[in-house]
Formats: C-alpha cells, sequence, structure tokens
C-alpha cells in the first residue's frame, strides 16, 4: 500500500509534482510582485507626466531588485519601546497569507478540454495530471477569505507593536477598514458562488468557459463585480483607500517603525497582494484562463494548448492591474466617515439585495414559486418584489440615519426649530440640515 | 501513521495555545495565542477532511472574532501586563472551576456514551457522518457543504433563525448600551455641526 507516510495512491513522484509546483509558483510570485513594483512606478509617472525609472536594466525593470537589495543591507531596526517578539513576527504574518493566497488562482491552462477525471484544464508530466494553480482545495475561494483576514494581524500586530502613537492608529484604521469591507467582499463572492455554483477556483473558471452570457461578471449581473473590485481596493488599503498609511496624517501608518528588510516583507506583502486581488477578480468574473468568447481569431489558440490560457489570464490580469494603478492617480483619499458611509450604507446593503434577487431568479427559473407556470413571468415576480423589498429597506435605512442624526443634534444642544414650508426654496426635507446650519 | 503525527502536532498547538491563553499576562499575546489555539483546530478538521469546517473555523474565529478582540484591546488602550492575583468579581475563580469540570464531565459522557466509533476508511479515508436513519453516510468530496447547506435549512432551521435573531438582539442592544451615555459624552463628529 506505498509509504507509509503517504495516502493510498500517492507515490513520491506526485510529492515531487506538488514540490516543484510549490516552488515554481513561489518564484513566479515573486517575479509577479517585482514586475507589479515596476509596472506601477511606471505607469504613475507616465500618468504624472513623468518619466519614472528607467536608469537600471532595460526601461528600469532592474530598479525594484535593486531597491529590494538596498533595503536589504540597511540597519535593521527595532524600537526600544516595541514588543519585540510580536514586532518580529508580524512581516511574516503579512507575507505568508499573501503568497498563500496566490496559490489559488488558475494561471493557466487548456479549459476547453474536460479530462477523464472531470477537471478541466489540467496538464499532463510523465503520466500525472495537475493544473496550472499552486493548490485545488475543494473549498477554495473560502480559503481566499480566511487568508485575507489572517492578513490583516500582520498589520495590525505591526502597529500595535512599535509602540508608537502614528503606527497603532495606522493599525486601528486597517482593522476597522477590514471589518468593514470584508462583509461587502464576502457578500460579492457568495453571489459568484451562486452562479457558479462551485467553491473551487478550478470550477469556478470551468462554469465560466464558453460564452459570454456564462462569464461571472454578466452572469452575476455586474453589481456583484463593482461591490468586489471597490471592497478589494479596500481590503488591499490601496488608493483610494489608503488611510493605513496616509503619509500626510499618521507618517507611514503601521510601518512607521520598520526599516530594513522588514520594511521590504511588507512592501512584498502588500504587492503581493495586489498581483492576488487582480487574478482573483479575473477568476472570479472574466474567466481566468478561459477564452471570453468564440471567435474565429480564437480558433488558433487550442493549438497553444496550456499557453494560450496563460495568455488570455495575463492580457486580462493587466486590464486590472492598470486599474489598481489608475485608481492611485486619479483619486483623491476617501475621509475617515466617506469610507464607513461607502461600506456600511452603500455596498453592504446592496450586495445583500443582489444577492436576494440573483437567489429569487434562481428559484423562479426552476419554477419552483408557486404561482404561475410561466418561468420569466416567475423571474418578473421576482424582481418586482425585490426591488419592493430595496426599497422599503431603503427608505428604512434613510429613516434611521435621518433619525439618528437628528438625535445626535439634539443631543449635542442644538434646538431644532421648525421652518415653514415656503422658506424652504424647494429644499423640503432637509428639516436637519436647516438646523445644522 | 501520517494521521496521528498531524494530530499529535496539531493537538500541541491547541493545548499550548489554549494555555497560552489563560497564562501570558499581555492580553494581545493572549490573543495571539487563541489564534494559535483556532489554527490547530483548524487542522484537526482538514485532517478529518472536513475543509469547509476547517476554513469557517478560520474565517470566523480565527479571523474576525480575534480581530474584533484585538480592536478592542488596542482602541481603549487596555494591553498593559494585568495583575491577576486579585479576583476581579467575587466567586469568579470558583465558578469558572465549577463549569470547567462540569463541561470536561459532559464532553467525556459525550465520548464514551456514544455508540458511535471511527469507521475504518483508513488514514485521511472520506468522513462520514450519522444520517436520519442511524446508519452511517460516507461523504464525497464537497459534498459537506451541500449536506450542511441542506441541514442547516431543512432540519436545523428553527435553530437557525433563533441564532440569527439571537445576534440581532445582541447588536441592537450593543447600540442602546453604547447610545444610552449621558449626552455631555457624546462627541458631534458631524461635518458642519462644530460650531456649537
Amino acid at each position: 500500500m506505498g509509504h507509509p507516510f503517504l495516502r493510498d495512491g500517492v507515490d513520491f513522484g506526485d510529492v515531487i509534482l506538488v514540490l516543484v509546483i510549490v516552488v515554481i509558483s513561489f518564484v513566479l510570485c515573486l517575479v509577479a510582485t517585482m514586475l507589479m513594483v515596476w509596472f506601477e512606478r511606471k505607469v504613475v509617472s507616465r500618468l504624472q507626466n513623468r518619466i519614472g525609472p528607467n536608469i537600471a536594466g532595460p526601461f528600469g525593470l532592474f530598479q525594484t531588485l535593486a531597491d529590494g537589495i538596498k533595503l536589504f543591507f540597511k540597519e535593521d531596526l527595532i524600537p526600544e519601546r516595541a514588543d519585540r517578539k510580536v514586532f518580529q513576527l508580524a512581516p511574516y504574518l503579512s507575507l505568508i497569507p499573501a503568497f498563500l493566497m496566490f496559490t489559488l488562482v488558475p494561471i493557466a491552462g487548456d479549459f476547453s478540454n474536460v479530462s477523464e477525471s472531470g477537471t478541466a484544464g489540467t496538464s499532463t508530466i510523465a503520466g500525472r495530471e495537475f493544473l496550472w494553480q499552486g493548490a485545488d482545495i475543494p473549498v477554495g475561494i473560502l480559503f481566499f477569505l480566511a487568508m485575507s483576514s489572517l492578513g490583516i494581524y500582520g498589520i495590525m500586530l505591526a502597529g500595535w507593536s512599535s509602540g508608537s502613537k502614528y503606527p497603532l492608529l495606522g493599525s486601528v484604521r486597517a482593522s476597522a477598514q477590514a471589518i468593514s469591507y470584508e462583509a461587502a467582499l464576502g457578500l460579492s463572492i457568495a453571489a459568484v458562488i451562486l452562479v457558479s455554483g462551485a467553491l473551487s477556483t478550478n470550477e469556478i473558471v470551468q462554469s465560466q468557459s464558453g460564452s459570454l452570457r456564462q462569464l461571472n461578471i454578466v452572469a452575476t449581473g455586474f453589481v456583484p463585480f463593482i461591490v468586489f473590485l471597490i471592497a478589494g481596493t479596500a481590503e488591499l488599503n490601496r488608493p483610494p483607500f489608503d488611510l493605513v498609511e496616509a503619509e500626510q496624517e499618521i507618517v507611514g501608518g503601521y510601518h512607521t517603525e520598520y526599516s530594513s528588510i522588514r520594511f521590504a516583507l511588507f512592501f512584498l506583502a502588500e504587492f503581493m497582494n495586489t498581483v492576488t486581488m487582480g487574478g482573483l477578480i479575473v477568476t472570479l468574473f472574466l474567466g481566468g484562463p478561459a477564452p471570453l468568447f468564440d471567435l474565429p481569431l480564437i480558433d488558433v489558440m487550442p493549438t497553444l494548448g496550456w499557453f494560450a490560457g496563460f495568455l488570455l489570464f495575463f492580457g486580462k490580469l493587466l486590464i486590472f492591474l492598470f486599474i489598481f494603478v489608475w485608481f492611485r492617480a486619479t483619486l483623491p483619499r476617501l475621509r475617515y466617515d466617506q469610507l464607513m458611509d461607502l461600506g456600511w450604507k452603500a455596498l453592504i446593503p446592496v450586495s445583500l439585495l443582489w444577492l436576494l434577487i440573483l437567489g429569487g431568479i434562481r428559484i423562479a427559473q426552476n419554477g419552483d414559486l408557486g404561482i404561475v407556470e410561466n418561468t420569466n413571468a416567475n423571474v418578473a415576480i421576482v424582481l418586482v418584489a425585490s426591488l419592493a423589498l430595496g426599497a422599503v429597506g431603503w427608505l428604512l435605512l434613510r429613516a434611521a440615519m435621518d433619525n439618528a442624526r437628528e438625535e445626535r443634534l439634539e443631543e449635542a444642544g442644538f434646538q431644532l426649530i421648525a421652518v415653514p414650508p415656503q422658506q424652504l426654496d424647494g429644499h423640503a426635507d432637509s428639516s436637519t440640515s436647516g438646523a445644522s446650519h | 501513521m501520517m494521521e496521528l503525527i498531524v494530530f499529535v502536532i496539531s493537538a500541541a498547538i491547541v493545548l499550548g495555545g489554549a494555555l497560552g491563553v489563560i497564562l501570558f499576562r499581555n492580553p494581545v499575546h493572549a490573543a495571539l495565542s487563541l489564534i494559535a489555539s483556532f489554527f490547530g483546530v483548524a487542522v484537526l478538521f482538514v485532517s478529518q477532511e472536513a475543509h469547509f469546517l476547517a476554513l469557517v473555523q478560520v474565517v470566523v474565529y480565527g479571523g474576525a472574532i480575534v480581530v474584533l478582540f484585538l480592536f478592542v484591546i488596542m482602541l481603549l488602550g487596555v494591553d498593559r501586563e494585568e495583575d491577576i492575583t486579585e479576583e476581579p468579581f467575587e466567586g469568579q475563580r470558583v465558578s469558572a472551576l465549577v463549569s470547567g469540570v462540569l463541561i470536561f464531565a459532559m464532553l467525556m459522557a459525550g465520548i464514551f456514551l456514544s455508540g458511535r466509533t471511527g469507521d475504518d476508511a483508513g488514514d485521511f479515508g472520506p468522513a462520514a457522518i450519522s444520517g436520519s436513519s442511524g446508519q452511517v453516510v460516507p461523504l464525497t468530496e464537497e459534498q459537506d457543504v451541500v449536506q450542511l447547506g441542506h441541514d442547516l435549512f431543512t432540519r436545523n432551521i428553527l435553530a437557525f433563525e433563533a441564532t440569527g435573531l439571537l445576534l440581532t438582539i445582541a447588536t441592537v442592544g450593543a447600540v442602546v448600551l453604547v447610545r444610552n451615555r449621558g449626552a455631555e459624552d457624546l462627541v458631534v463628529d458631524e461635518p458642519g455641526t462644530s460650531s456649537r
């Protein structure tokens, strides 16, 4: 029955294959991160009418490598008031989840042919099937959520253990932001799971290969995609959600006290997460390595095999990485109350309502509604009912917000004066704002 | 063999983490060892092929709940080392001891009195659960999520809804508790209201 350390049907060849895949994905992750740093600096420079790095290597490609080596040889400082053990642990808590998340993303493979074992996108080497991703665990996408919630610890503990005010402020901001946006992120992933009917990233891609209508961005109706893009940017602490390291307010946030290689690890984790988030958006909503639609041009793709998948994935990924950089160059940072308002009062209600609509439509399409037989009529009923419910919910939310605001003003000593309606000049519903001016 | 090794290592992490929670004087260190303990439990779940449970364990407990603990600890600045020679509440130690013993007794009774023994599918064999009719139903991969969903929304719907209600009540209660302070403590952070 094989080696006692190994499960039935597994031999050392499989173990070596897994090891090779892990090493390759680690190297690939590092190279991708290095290129991402260069890409970001170059694109931001161009958007700001500068040239950007252009000395080290062709087009300044080795700038990141040079910076890395420089950071390596700098003095590594630990503040005297720091909690030494936690201070040393924090960068790794940030880096390891970042890398583990990357292993989930299928980066290549030919998803048009389904192998005997029922999985698509496999390739074969020495008689062994493998997937073009670090690991395909059955509950894959939940693993992403788990790792992103563990990644917060790196930032939180870095700020706390520095023993100084600004880093602590940064990490408190980071944890509040992460908690607020994780719900919206999870709900938009739930929409994808509902439509794809699978949790593993490989199966999510497989469910999207074929036609444009099967792509999750279309099948889930764009809203979860928008929500995921916004919440994902917030989760990455990238601009315009970079309150965590807002240099005008709190120096550098959680990594103020970090120097040398420990700082480099945080930097690495941040950019690694950016690449991974782009890859996950592509996987979840744009079909990953699967082609977007059938065009005659794409008929040559199958001859390329897995490499066609890589080209498609890379092209799609590049779009999102550019969007992230574009955000950074274009959008000003949100104020803290705007950040919380967007997360709690816009993204979460919208994604909840959307999940309700998607679920209802699925039931209606199965014809289980029990009112009319016609599927289209069922879908219409679901849509109308959901939208009505959404409208009621929105009105309740508005009422609660107005009420809370009024109460706060009253408690703070403002007298609410009933303003006669003719003085309002069309601002019929602004009795509270009239009092606050 | 492999299962034994995984079990021993993760059990050591679970117990070490649990001991750390009560032995560390610094609340942040205690919270960190709580994460380690949860993580060990998640590894045990994985070795039983309960992937979904394992990840929920990490997402909910390791992630959300301990993040909230740490958030409160940091925000309130209670991260000083505490003097634990004095009892915070009278009779707390005795009642903690009694309930600890009771829980231990309950767990032991549950383990020894239940008729079920492990299935003989070997190391890392597919996990098995008892169906409603009592026989053991072997699970295939990924079915555990489907089965869990069905169970939650059919047989256990009442408990599920009750838990939801309980959480809502807890949220409302927390808001009420926070809102009920005196008006003089309140800080108005609305833009445009800074001039009192």
